[in-house]
C-alpha cells in the first residue's frame, strides 16, 4: 500500500489546521454560511437531512488495517457507532458535529487520510477494481496509476474549479468490476506489443442524463498517459458548460461536440501538454509502485473442507479465485436480508480489520458495490475466516444475487433525494429472502436511487429502481437492462411507477418472468436482451 | 400554517422556531404566518440557527405536520433507524412519517 511521504503528510496537516481555523471563524460569525460552505464542502462536509455529513476519502478503495480501525473509532467518538460504505468506495458518517470535526479530521491524518476533495466540481476520488494486485485476468495492478493521478489531481491548481465534478476509474482487467465506462474519464490499462498502455474512455456518467463513454483513444502509451489525462480535462475545463449545471458535466460536452471533435482537441491540447513535461519521472513511478508489490505469498495450494454446507455455500458465493496459487479473494457481503446497504457497525469494522491484519496482509478494499474486499486470503484460512464473519453477521452468501443490492442513502438521509431507498431495499431482499430462491434466480445486479442524480447507480442495474417525487408521494420507476460492467449498458424505463410495495411487487413479477422464459445459463440481464422489454412489460402490468 | 426551521450551527441538529427560541420538536413549533423571513434573517444573522428555511405544515391534535415528507423525515430521523430518531421507544412514531 502507497505510505505518505512528508511531503503528502505535510499537505494533509496543513489542511486540516486550515479548516479549524475556517470552523472557529464561522462559529464566532466572521464567516457567513454562504462563505463558508464552498470550504467545508472541499474538506467533505456537506449539512443534510439530520445533521452535517462527512464524506471520507478511500483512495481507490484501499485500505490498511490501522485505517480501517480509525474507521471504527470515528464511528464511535464522532458518529452513532456506524458508517456508511458508498459507490464511491468512500465512506460517509450522517451524524457529524461541525464543532467537532477538525479534531475528527485531526485523528484521520494521523493515519493518512482526509477528507480532501469528496465534494466540489473538482476531481474526485480515484476509483478502480477491488481485486487489483489479486485478479487473476488483470495486465498489470491500476493502483500504483491510480495513486499517481491520486497525487496529479490532489489541488490541482488548474481543475480546482471545474464546470461541475470529475470523476475517474481506472481498470486493468477485460472484466470491468469498477464501472469505469459510466465515469467522466475511465481508463482501461491494456498491453499492445508487449507496451503498456490505457484504452482512454470520455464523456461516461450517470445521473439525470446517463451517457456510456466512448473510446477516445484505443492506446496511450503509459509513459504519456498523465499528459493526455491533462488535455482531456484541458479540453473540458476550457469548453465545459458552466452556464448551466444540468449540462456542466463532461458527457455533455462529448456529446455536444462529437467524440470525433473532441478527440481531435484532446490530440491538439496533448501535443502542446507534451511541451510541458509534466509527465512523471521513471524514477517516481517506480518509487510508487513499489509501494504495491506483491506480498509474500507463501500458503500451499489446499482446498478448504467443503463438509460444512453453510461454509460451502459462502465459499462459492463469495469467494473468487486468486492470481496466486493457494489464495483467494474474499468479498464480506455487508447486505444482511433486511439491513441497509453499505452500513458496518463499529463493531463489525473493527473485526474486519482485525481479520485484515491477522489473514489478508493487512489489506482491505471497498467496493462500489458497497461491500468488503479481503483481498489476499489463504485458502488454508477461509473456514477460520468465515467463522469470524458469520460470528460478526458479516457472513451473508449474496455476492452479486438479488438481495446484494447497491441503494443510495436516499430520503432517510439525502437532502437531494426525493424518496426513500433503503425501504425498498430491505423490502427486496426480505422479499427474496429464500437462500434457495436467491441462487436459482443467479447474478442479478439490482441498484436504487432515490433520485436524478443516480448515486445508487440504478441507470446501470440490471433491475434498476429510481425514486421520484409524484405530487409530494414517492414513488418508484423501475427499469430493466441496464449494466456497469463489460457489457455496458443504459437501462430503459418499464412504464409507469409504483408505489412503495407496488416496486416490490413489479421486481418479483420480472424476476418470475425471467425464471419462466430463461434458457441454459442466461442471466436476468441475458434473457432480457434476448427477448426484449414486451414479455416483462406484460408480466408487470397484465 | 407555516412554520420556520433550520439546522443548529454547531451540532447540525434539525430545529424549529418556537417563538421565543428554537427546539429540536417539531410540536413546540409555532406558525410564523408571513413574518418567517424576518425572524429568519435576524436568527440567522445571530448564528441561532443555520440555513434556516419556511415550510407548510398542518395542525394536528398532536401539533404541527410538515406538509412535505422530507421535513417529516427531518423532524423525526430516519425511518429505517428507529433506535436513531427522536421516539426511539415508539417503534410506530415512523407511522407519522408516511
Amino acid at each position: 500500500m502507497y505510505k505518505y511521504d512528508n511531503y503528502d503528510q505535510a499537505i494533509v496537516d496543513a489542511r486540516v489546521a486550515e479548516f479549524r481555523d475556517q470552523v472557529n471563524r464561522r462559529m464566532a460569525g466572521e464567516i457567513t454560511e454562504d462563505q463558508f460552505k464552498p470550504l467545508r464542502l472541499m474538506n467533505g462536509l456537506y449539512l443534510q437531512l439530520h445533521a452535517y455529513m462527512l464524506r471520507v476519502a478511500i483512495p481507490y478503495g484501499t485500505l490498511d488495517s490501522r485505517q480501517m480501525r480509525m474507521l471504527a473509532h470515528i464511528a464511535r467518538k464522532y458518529d452513532r457507532d456506524y458508517g456508511h460504505f458508498t459507490t464511491r468506495q468512500n465512506i460517509q458518517y450522517n451524524w457529524i458535529k461541525l464543532e467537532e470535526c477538525a479534531d475528527l479530521l485531526e485523528e484521520l491524518a494521523s493515519v493518512e487520510m482526509h477528507a480532501i476533495q469528496t465534494s466540489g466540481n473538482c476531481i474526485r476520488n480515484i476509483s478502480s477494481d477491488q481485486y487489483a494486485g489479486a485478479a487473476a485476468d488483470e495486465v498489470a495492478d491500476p493502483r500504483p496509476w491510480a495513486e499517481l493521478l491520486r497525487q496529479w489531481s490532489t489541488f490541482h491548481p488548474e481543475f480546482s474549479y471545474l464546470p461541475r465534478k470529475f470523476k475517474i476509474a481506472v481498470i486493468a482487467s477485460p472484466e470491468d468490476r469498477a464501472a469505469m465506462r459510466l465515469h467522466d474519464i475511465g481508463l482501461e490499462l491494456v498491453k499492445q506489443d508487449g507496451e503498456l498502455g490505457a484504452r482512454v474512455f470520455v464523456g461516461g456518467g450517470m445521473g439525470r442524463t446517463p451517457m456510456i463513454a466512448p473510446e477516445i483513444n484505443p492506446f496511450v502509451k503509459a509513459d504519456d498517459l498523465l499528459s493526455y489525462i491533462e488535455a482531456c480535462l484541458r479540453v473540458y475545463n476550457r469548453y465545459g458548460r458552466r452556464d448551466n449545471i444540468y449540462k456542466a458535466r463532461i458527457k455533455i460536452l462529448v456529446h455536444e461536440i462529437g467524440a470525433d471533435e473532441y478527440r481531435r482537441q484532446v490530440a491538439e491540447e496533448f501535443a502542446h501538454v507534451k511541451t510541458l513535461g509534466i509527465d512523471p519521472p521513471l524514477a517516481e513511478l517506480e518509487r510508487i509502485s513499489a509501494f504495491f508489490a506483491a506480498p509474500a505469498f507463501d500458503a500451499a495450494d489446499v482446498e478448504p473442507d467443503r463438509s460444512d454446507p453453510d461454509f460451502a455455500v459462502w465459499l462459492d458465493q463469495n469467494v473468487k479465485p486468486h492470481k496466486q496459487a493457494g489464495y483467494a479473494i474474499v468479498n464480506i457481503s455487508l447486505k444482511p436480508i433486511g439491513g441497509i446497504p453499505g452500513d458496518a457497525s463499529s463493531a463489525q469494522i473493527d473485526v474486519m480489520a482485525d481479520l485484515a491484519e491477522k489473514y489478508s496482509f493487512d489489506e482491505l478494499r471497498v467496493t462500489h458495490a458497497q461491500n468488503i474486499v479481503l483481498p489476499h486470503v489463504a485458502k488454508r484460512d477461509l473456514y477460520t475466516v468465515w467463522q469470524a464473519l458469520r460470528e460478526a453477521d458479516l457472513a451473508n452468501a449474496n455476492l452479486d444475487l438479488i438481495s446484494d443490492i447497491i441503494a443510495c442513502p436516499g430520503l432517510d438521509y439525502c437532502s437531494l433525494a426525493n424518496a426513500r431507498s433503503i425501504p425498498i431495499a430491505q423490502k427486496i431482499a426480505t422479499r427474496f429472502a429464500d437462500a434457495e430462491r436467491q441462487r436459482d434466480v443467479g447474478e442479478l445486479k439490482l441498484k436504487i436511487s432515490g433520485c436524478i442524480n443516480a448515486c445508487g447507480h440504478h441507470h446501470a442495474g440490471h433491475i434498476g429502481i429510481l425514486g421520484v417525487d409524484k405530487k409530494g408521494v414517492e414513488n418508484y420507476q423501475l427499469t430493466l437492462g441496464g449494466s456497469g460492467a463489460e457489457d455496458v449498458s443504459i437501462g430503459k424505463i418499464t412504464g409507469p411507477g409504483f408505489d412503495e410495495d407496488g416496486i416490490v411487487d413489479a421486481v418479483e413479477k420480472a424476476v418470475e418472468k425471467y425464471r419462466e422464459l430463461r434458457e441454459g445459463d442466461e442471466r436476468f440481464v441475458d434473457t432480457y436482451r434476448r427477448v426484449g422489454m414486451d414479455p416483462f412489460k406484460e408480466a408487470i402490468y397484465g | 400554517m407555516k412554520l420556520l426551521t433550520g439546522n443548529e450551527l454547531g451540532s447540525g441538529a434539525v430545529t424549529w422556531w418556537t417563538g421565543s427560541g428554537w427546539s429540536i420538536h417539531v410540536e413546540d413549533a409555532v406558525d410564523v404566518g408571513e413574518g418567517g423571513e424576518s425572524i429568519l434573517h435576524a436568527e440567522e444573522g445571530a448564528r441561532r440557527v443555520n440555513a434556516p428555511y419556511i415550510i407548510d405544515a398542518i395542525p394536528t391534535p398532536e401539533g404541527p405536520r410538515p406538509a412535505h415528507i422530507k421535513d417529516r423525515v427531518r423532524a423525526l430521523g430516519p425511518t429505517v433507524r428507529p433506535d436513531l430518531t427522536l421516539k426511539p421507544a415508539d417503534p410506530a412514531a415512523g407511522d407519522w412519517i408516511i
